[in-house]
């Protein structure tokens, strides 16, 4: 299967302490990637590289056989990589609907000039983006809050909503940052099946950081394991569950096996 | 009080309204704010006047009709704004807006050193071109255009860098390009405010755009409610009137000035408006927002005695 990002050797140092050091692996087109480390492990810091949020010290980031590395955020975002947040950034005083139509921007190209000017081009295209968001609102569930402030959503509905916003991008890469942070097992159980049909349904490949393992093994094909900016291990979900390194990265080891 | 006087009362907040509907694009809509757009005016004002200002008064002016004035005034405005925010845009909040007060007192300081628009001494013989009508008919222009503009792509791009900049950055717009462009926009108003002033005053004083002229205009965008077009004129029209309607105060007047605006600010926090429009559309998004607020309210009560029952 060809591969739609791959990482190799990316290294980011903040003054002397290196967050991500030397980390390589790929993700697979169409893949779910598990990207999985105790706190601290660089794994939002890798998320952030590879938005171009932050600029990187060393290494490659390849996005469809593009060097994206150095491109300032929203272009990498044009290209098609987008991603949510561990802490929730929606635009919090805009309505539900609003959120998303304004991550549809992509999808209509009338000028400034045009617009002030309500040209014939402006409202064909503002037709379409309205139709399309209204359409990701009604696929993701969350028709009945159109109108709703985000601010004012459930918390479950806000992380439900920064995806449908990410999709409004059209992206071919989605990088989950703890979408499950937060949630009861029942909207844990009902996420791990949401994400299964984003992939399935929008055709794109995703990449998720979670603590949940019962998420991360559910939904996942590959997992990639992080400890001190370190790859630790990567593998299948059965792999991963059984490799002692892993185990001893989470759990510790126990008095008498060290000592042996 | 004769037509004359209320006339003047008229154009002058006519004038802010187009200074104060620029800095809405900037502040209101992108989230910048600014401490220097009487800098602008003054540029507009003073570009403006140099085109229409006959050559028998002032060796340097060119004696052109007034439009051509507040073309160029608005355009001058539009440029220095280009070159200042290439170098200010990328400072954050707080030390872009130290950036703009900075701005604004160098564009003072300089004006009162040149000597061909008589420095701080003033400049006299700028001719009497603003009329009410034209004001508001320039009113009218920028209040349609402003509001087509937010209700666009690109507006509600520059909301998305107000709300939240990371944010935006990862939907993919170009926040620095969206900063400069509310900037430029709301430097033009501006500069295009400052031909008109200049032309109702008929007199130029680098000391009539000050620090205090900035703020005046930052106050009536906040007064009326940051996001709101409508607000911006109600509060250009109401805190322009209101130190005439004070005069019964005397010497009290700006007291009574800064006590009006605080109590105002107390009582609705977020300004006349509050982010609403005085528009059909607006009032039906505001109708459909409350609905919305106020089922998700009930659902929520109703789904919590649920689990108090089945407790």
């Amino acid at each position: 299967m060809p591969e739609i990002l791959r990482i190799s050797r990316l290294t980011k140092r903040f003054g002397g302490l290196a967050a991500v050091n030397d980390v390589s692996f790929s993700v697979p087109e169409g893949a779910i990637v598990g990207l999985i480390g105790p706190n601290g492990a660089g794994k939002t810091t890798i998320f952030n590289l590879v938005t171009g949020v932050y600029s990187l010290t060393d290494g490659q980031v390849e996005f469809g056989g593009l060097n994206i590395a150095g491109l300032p955020a929203y272009k990498i975002a044009d290209l098609g990589i987008t991603r949510t947040f561990q802490n929730i950034r929606l635009f919090k005083n805009l309505t539900v609907f609003e959120n998303v139509l304004t991550a549809c921007h992509r999808s209509a190209s009338y000028s400034i000039l045009e617009s002030i000017l309500r040209l014939p081009r402006f409202r064909q295209e503002e037709k379409n983006i309205t139709r399309k968001a209204e359409e990701l609102l009604s696929i993701m569930g969350l028709s009945d809050r159109r109108d709703l402030v985000a601010n004012n959503l459930p918390y479950g509905m806000q992380r439900r909503l920064e995806i449908v916003r990410a999709l409004a991008l059209d992206p071919k890469l989605l990088l989950l940052d703890e979408p499950a942070a937060g949630m009861n097992p029942d909207e844990t159980e009902q996420l791990m099946r949401m994400i299964s049909k984003i992939r399935d349904d929008f055709k794109l490949s995703i990449l998720v950081i979670e603590h949940h393992m019962d998420l991360i093994m559910g939904v996942c094909e590959r997992i990639v394991v992080l400890n001190f900016g370190v790859k630790l291990a990567e593998g299948n979900p059965e792999q991963i569950s059984n490799d002692p390194k892993v185990i001893e990265a989470y759990l510790g080891v126990a008095e008498g096996e060290a000592n042996a | 009080m004769d037509w004359f006087y209320i006339q003047g009362i008229l154009m002058l907040a006519g004038i802010n309204l187009i200074a104060v509907l620029g800095l809405s694009l900037l502040t209101g809509f992108t989230g910048l704010f600014s401490f220097g757009h009487a800098g602008f005016m003054a540029i507009g004002a003073y570009i403006g006047a140099l085109m229409t200002v006959s050559p028998t008064t002032t060796p340097a002016g060119l004696g052109l009709p007034f439009f051509v004035g507040v073309i160029a005034g608005g355009l001058g405005a539009g440029i220095v704004s280009y070159f200042i925010g290439r170098i200010t845009l990328n400072l954050k909040g707080d030390y872009f807006c130290i950036a703009t007060l900075g701005f604004g007192e160098a564009i003072r300081l300089i004006l009162n050193n040149v000597q061909i628009f008589g420095g701080s001494r003033g400049w006299p013989g700028v001719p009497y071109k603003s009329t009410l009508p034209a004001i508001i008919l320039v009113d009218v222009v920028a209040v349609l255009f402003l509001a087509n503009l937010v209700r666009s792509r690109h507006g509600r791009n520059m909301v998305a860098v107000r709300e939240e900049e990371l944010a935006a950055q990862i939907t993919g717009i170009n926040v620095f390009k969206y900063k400069m462009i509310a900037l430029v926009i709301s430097a033009v108003y501006a500069g295009v405010a400052g031909v008109f002033f200049a032309h109702y005053m008929t007199f130029l004083q680098p000391k009539m755009f000050s620090l205090t002229k900035s703020t005046e205009l930052t106050i009536i965008v906040i007064f009326g409610g940051l996001g709101s077009i409508s607000g911006s004129v109600l509060g250009a029209l109401i805190l322009t009137a209101l130190p005439e309607v004070l005069r019964a105060f005397e010497i009290w007047r700006l007291v009574f000035y800064g006590a009006a605006v605080i109590l105002i600010m107390i009582s609705r926090p977020k300004g006349l408006m509050g982010g609403m429009e005085l528009s059909p559309g607006g009032i039906r998004k505001a109708r459909a927002e409350r609905k919305a607020r106020l089922e998700a309210q009930r659902e929520m009560k109703q789904a919590q005695e649920g689990e108090i029952r089945n407790a």
